[in-house]
């Protein structure tokens, strides 16, 4: 009895040996040269594979990130410390990884925008808003102010101020892009931090119309694209920026009537109290 | 003339998923794509053939002389997780596509049950070394087939109007009913 088991014991012994010796041969000959950044990249992430980012989970956005396509501040789980942390590891490439921001392309808050004259009674949803009347305002290309974004956010960037328009907190936000897909209205874009020159309008009416809905909106007269060689293009009554051939000095924003063209405002103090405020009360709770 | 019969048995007749319903898993889990099944079924025939092999020589060179039978389903379990791990390893040299398509399913080939089920049929059948490894690449092809047929009949019915609360895995489970239904149609033809 004795006998058998030793034998046992021996046998099962050797051909664990013999086995893992083979696979550690197999593992030497057949390794994949990874960059160990990508495992690196991949401990640093929540693991959760939710799919958050885009890719086909957290090893699929490390992948992404050491090969350039993904941001590293992709992870909307993460958040900033995780994107903080893989900027570190992949060196903050400050040329290749221009931090994305979004950018809300609308002016048109509750004094700028004209309403109808009938009141939008419902959930304060955008979503809800574009599918039942188009919210309040006449412009059907502009904000809802229903705040669909700032629920999107997970940061906390968003905030709706007193005009009943969205800004974002450059501080807090991480470009993850979740506002972008959250906005009905597509006047949500990312764009390149250092981008600071847009079109603050989508409107796509005819210049009467609107002119009559907002008075902040792109009337589609053309005349900052007549004057920038190219730089900006007239496309269904509303001014694009062409930014890979855009040169701000060229373009005339004192002529703009509206203003709906121009520099980003950089004053958002007002703005930034709030979630201090928001926090400080929180603990008082 | 009996080795060709072990292989139509075990690739047909005796059709490890459709008549035995062994390896159901990566059966309904990789059948999405017709590419990626037939992958799979290389992968699972390669391990068969290979498991065939090595478990026939442990069991009648180790396991009999010593008169360790009763550690069969260990040796055999440890046999099949070391090539599962060689092949996810050979899988992830060649073919990064495929071994990102296959996912989570390779590594799953461990615990296939396909697999061990052969190396368990073949000592109660006791075959020889040769019948063994027909048997094993037999098994490996009746399962590539079942896993093929299964994800061709899928990739149309993604295009058929399927009512929705069928759609999915429940339509899948049905198709998977029917096709063994139509396999039965082989059963007893062989009797090895």
């Amino acid at each position: 009895m004795d006998a058998t088991l030793l034998i046992a014991i021996a046998t099962m012994g050797g051909l664990g040996f013999i086995f893992a010796g083979g696979l550690a041969i197999a593992d030497k000959k057949l390794r994949v040269f990874e960059d160990p950044k990508i495992a690196q990249i991949n401990e640093l992430l929540p693991g959760a594979n939710c799919g958050g980012c885009g890719y086909a989970g957290c090893y699929d956005f490390a992948v992404n990130v050491v090969s350039g396509k993904a941001l590293v501040t992709g992870c909307p789980v993460g958040g900033e410390d995780c994107a903080h942390d893989i900027a570190g590891l992949m060196g903050v490439d400050a040329g290749a990884s221009i931090k994305m921001l979004p950018r809300i392309l609308c002016r048109g808050g509750n004094s700028e925008a004209v309403k109808k004259m009938v009141e939008y009674y419902g959930p304060l949803s955008c979503s809800a808003m574009a599918i039942v009347s188009g919210g309040e305002k006449q412009c059907y290309y502009g904000c809802l102010g229903g705040g669909d974004c700032v629920e999107a956010c997970p940061f906390n960037a968003i905030v709706m101020n007193e005009n009943g328009l969205p800004e974002v907190i450059e501080e807090l936000c991480t470009g993850c892009g979740n506002c972008v897909k959250a906005c009905p209205r597509n006047i949500i874009e990312m764009h390149p931090v250092d981008r600071q020159v847009f079109v603050f309008c989508k409107n796509q009416d005819d210049p009467k119309k609107a002119k009559e809905v907002c008075s902040v909106s792109c009337m589609g007269c053309g005349i900052c694209a007549r004057k920038s060689d190219g730089g900006v293009v007239m496309e269904n009554n509303l001014a694009v920026i062409n930014y890979a051939q855009f040169d701000p000095e060229k373009i005339p924003f004192d002529k703009c009537k509206t203003g709906a063209i121009g520099y980003i405002d950089q004053n958002e103090k007002i703005a930034i109290e709030i979630p201090i405020d928001e926090s400080t009360s929180m603990e008082k709770n | 003339m009996e080795l060709i019969l072990i292989f139509f048995s075990a690739a047909i007749v005796n059709n490890f998923v459709l008549a035995y319903f062994l390896g159901i898993c990566p059966f309904i889990g990789v059948s999405g794509k017709i590419t990626s099944a037939f992958s799979m079924g290389m992968a699972t025939t390669f391990v068969m053939t290979i498991t065939a092999i090595v478990t026939w020589l442990i069991y009648h060179l180790l396991l009999v002389p010593f008169q360790l039978e009763f550690l069969q389903y260990v040796s055999f379990i440890l046999v099949i997780a070391s090539l599962v791990q060689f092949v996810e390893m050979f899988v992830k040299k060649v073919s990064q596509p495929l071994y990102r398509a296959l996912g989570i399913f390779l590594p799953l080939i461990t615990t296939n049950c396909a697999i061990l089920g052969l190396a368990l049929f073949m000592v109660l059948k006791d075959y020889s070394f040769i019948q063994g490894v027909v048997y094993g690449v037999g098994a490996g092809a009746g399962f590539t087939l079942a896993i093929t047929v299964m994800a061709g009949i899928r990739e149309e019915l993604d295009l058929a109007d399927v009512p929705k609360p069928f759609k999915g895995v429940p339509i899948t489970l049905i198709v998977a009913g029917l096709l063994a239904l139509a396999f039965m149609g082989f059963s007893g033809l062989i009797s090895i």
